[in-house]
């Protein structure tokens, strides 16, 4: 069956001729041919109605300038309101964001809570690497307690983020977190948020062997997704567990939000009653 | 055809921004500059556009800047706190060569300062406010018909030369209340941004400014404000890519200093006395010059519309024809130093500020007669 529904896949289809500039082992190769095979088992055969918005950080490089579609590569952390605007104007184009974990919730975390309450019609991925790997290896708001880092030779003295919880309260319509040891249902969560609407919202953790496995004790590749693996309990099971016991966990799954009216569906709304408005004026 | 309206100057710059063709607006709350978001709330749907009120001003500019990547002329309003937050924004703006007008109607700071007070102090933020070797196109109204006109103005500039350019106003000029020759819009000359012809695919860092398609226009554009060549490909290593894109950006600008600089002049050429002046301020010197010239002394001045690039050549000129120099400003002395740069001479400064205490035709009356 999965044989059958990758068939014709080429990542080449939807990229320049440009190979992604990642270290050897890095998960973020994954996270983005996943995403390239939901587009692909979606239909569509080019990139064509996407638009793209990333910031910066390794993560934000996947787009651009990497996949044959707009891009817009912005500001650290500033991805997501230029994202929210481009959906304004551009109802007809579907937005996705990509960005690391500092990016989206470190520098940018309150554009991702804002974008989440107003129902922003936009996809976010997040590749969660739990540090800041670009610039070599610094803790990030979602690294574990007590883990050293380029900035905490001592161990990290700071509770870590839950960003999919975060997404869900704050009003997102979707909300996920998968790891790059979960490559089907990875694929499946991006199938299935490409096509929803409002303010959807997947999480992928992810390993950085270079920035992150050294250091941490975490180790190579291989070892990190064997972390990932045993790690990993469904958010089914999580409701079993104290909090105690789920901080050495990672809660993969998905959280089913509230669904509202989307950021696109109420300034629509806005504007017809203004363009009414403007109407009567010059009655 | 005009049309004579009596509006506070932040209603006059929210008309200009429509006439201009602006449909995106996003700003943040803050004083003095909340009249224009506010009228804009109202003003923009009705013709539809889009306002949206966002959670700060570092999302309310790149909220700009996504609306100009999706094709439309877009704005943000605000003052010296708020203005020094979208500075990195600007700086991206510039980089990526995304037109749009930043108002920053300015208060007496730095920090917090005295909100709801006039004051010049952001000149030198304006034209150096972001990172890096950078251009700014400033322009400086000083009535509620010049918040109007160079409301527009600046939509013009931004859409010709493609890069974001300042409305640098002060809280006196955004809160006066004129009388305000609106001209309708085809009676106005309304510029729009260059567009790409199909199979384009150089879209940046053109001398001549290079034509700028939107997102989902199938041209596949690559936008990013790291070192990029002309097709948009990142080149954050070797040196020639990176001398030959920002040298670009900014002759851009430098080779249009003609058509962007506007200056207002008064007996430049031979005069006792000279006077820079700009903004708010330059409403006293017209007074100031009146009474002077009542009692016998002969007064030339620059009145600086385009704040930057920097008016060398009138300044210049006015210097070569003028006894001394007077430079009256709210600040410490920012727009002094640009002229004394030009004129290769010390000048009389006259600066005040706090409390948004104008300087008076008087006060500049007696730098003047005793400079002459």
């Amino acid at each position: 069956m999965q044989v059958e529904s990758a068939a014709g896949f080429l990542p080449r289809t939807y990229m320049r001729n440009l190979k992604l500039p990642f270290c050897p082992g890095c998960g973020l190769y994954l996270l983005s041919d996943s995403f390239l095979r939901a587009v692909h088992e979606l239909g569509h055969r080019s990139l064509d109605g996407f638009c793209f918005t990333s910031g910066i950080g390794c993560a934000s490089w996947i787009p651009s300038p990497y996949y044959m579609a707009d891009s817009v590569h912005t500001l650290h952390g500033r991805s997501i309101p230029v994202a929210t605007s481009i959906k304004l104007v551009r109802p007809d184009l579907n937005v996705v964001v990509f960005g690391g974990d500092g990016d989206i919730v470190g520098i940018g975390m309150s554009h991702f809570v804002h974008a989440a309450r107003r129902n922003t019609d936009i996809l976010v991925i997040m590749g969660n690497n739990m540090v800041y790997g670009m610039t070599g290896g610094q803790v990030a708001p979602t690294t574990p307690f007590d883990t050293t880092t380029a900035t905490t030779p001592y161990g990290s003295f700071e509770h870590p983020i839950d960003a999919v919880r975060l997404a869900t309260a704050a009003g997102a319509a979707y909300s996920a977190r998968w790891t790059t040891a979960h490559p089907k249902e990875l694929r499946d969560s991006m199938k299935k948020a490409i096509q929803l609407r409002g303010f959807r919202f997947i999480e992928v953790v992810t390993q950085c062997p270079v920035g992150f496995g050294r250091r941490s004790g975490y180790g190579d590749a291989g070892a990190i997704l064997n972390q990932f693996r045993e790690r990993a309990v469904s958010v089914e099971e999580s409701g079993r567990l104290t909090p105690e016991e789920l901080d050495s966990k990672i809660v993969v799954g998905e959280l089913i939000g509230r669904h509202r009216p989307t950021l696109n569906e109420a300034v629509a709304e806005v504007t017809r009653k203004g363009m009414e408005a403007g109407r009567e004026d010059r009655d | 055809m005009k049309e004579a309206r009596f509006w506070s100057g932040n209603e006059a710059c929210v008309e200009g921004s429509l006439t201009a063709g602006c449909r995106f607006f996003a700003g943040y709350p803050i004083t003095p500059a909340n009249e224009i978001s506010e009228h804009l709330s109202e003003r923009l749907p009705q013709l539809g556009g889009t306002f949206m009120q966002m959670e700060d001003e570092l999302a309310s500019i790149g909220a700009v800047m996504g609306a100009s990547w999706a094709g439309r002329k877009a704005m943000t309003a605000t003052s010296g706190p708020g203005f020094s937050l979208m500075q990195e924004t600007i700086g991206w703006g510039f980089m990526t060569e995304t037109p749009c007008v930043v108002v920053d109607v300015q208060r007496a700071g730095p920090g917090t300062g005295q909100a709801t007070k006039s004051a010049q102090g952001d000149v030198m933020q304006a034209r150096w406010g972001t990172h890096g070797d950078y251009a700014a196109i400033v322009l400086s109204p000083n009535s509620a018909q010049e918040m109007f006109e160079l409301t527009v103005r600046a939509f013009n500039l931004s859409e010709r030369y493609r890069t974001p350019v300042v409305l640098l106003a002060d809280e006196t000029i955004a809160h006066v209340r004129e009388r305000v020759d609106a001209p309708k819009g085809d009676s106005l000359e309304i510029v729009n941004r260059r567009r790409p012809a199909p199979g384009d695919t150089r879209f940046f860092g053109s001398e001549g400014v290079a034509p700028m398609p939107a997102v989902g226009e199938g041209f596949n554009v690559a936008v990013t404000a790291s070192t990029h060549d002309e097709v948009g490909m990142r080149f954050t290593q070797g040196a020639p890519v990176h001398r030959r894109m920002i040298e670009a950006l900014n002759a851009k600008i430098y080779s249009h200093t003609q058509d962007i600089v506007e200056t207002e002049l008064h007996n430049i050429e031979k005069c006792d006395v000279g006077i820079v002046s700009f903004g708010c301020t330059s409403r006293s010197v017209y007074e100031a010059a009146e009474r002077a010239e009542a009692a016998g002394v002969r007064v030339g001045y620059v009145r600086l519309k385009t704040i930057w690039p920097f008016p060398e050549e009138a300044v210049s000129r006015l210097a070569e024809g003028a006894g001394r120099i007077v430079v009256p400003e709210m600040n410490l002395g920012q727009i002094s130093g640009e002229v004394e740069r030009i004129a290769g001479r010390k000048v009389a400064k006259l600066s005040k500020i706090g409390g948004g205490e104008l300087i008076t035709p008087e006060e500049i009356l007696e730098v003047v007669m005793r400079a002459s």
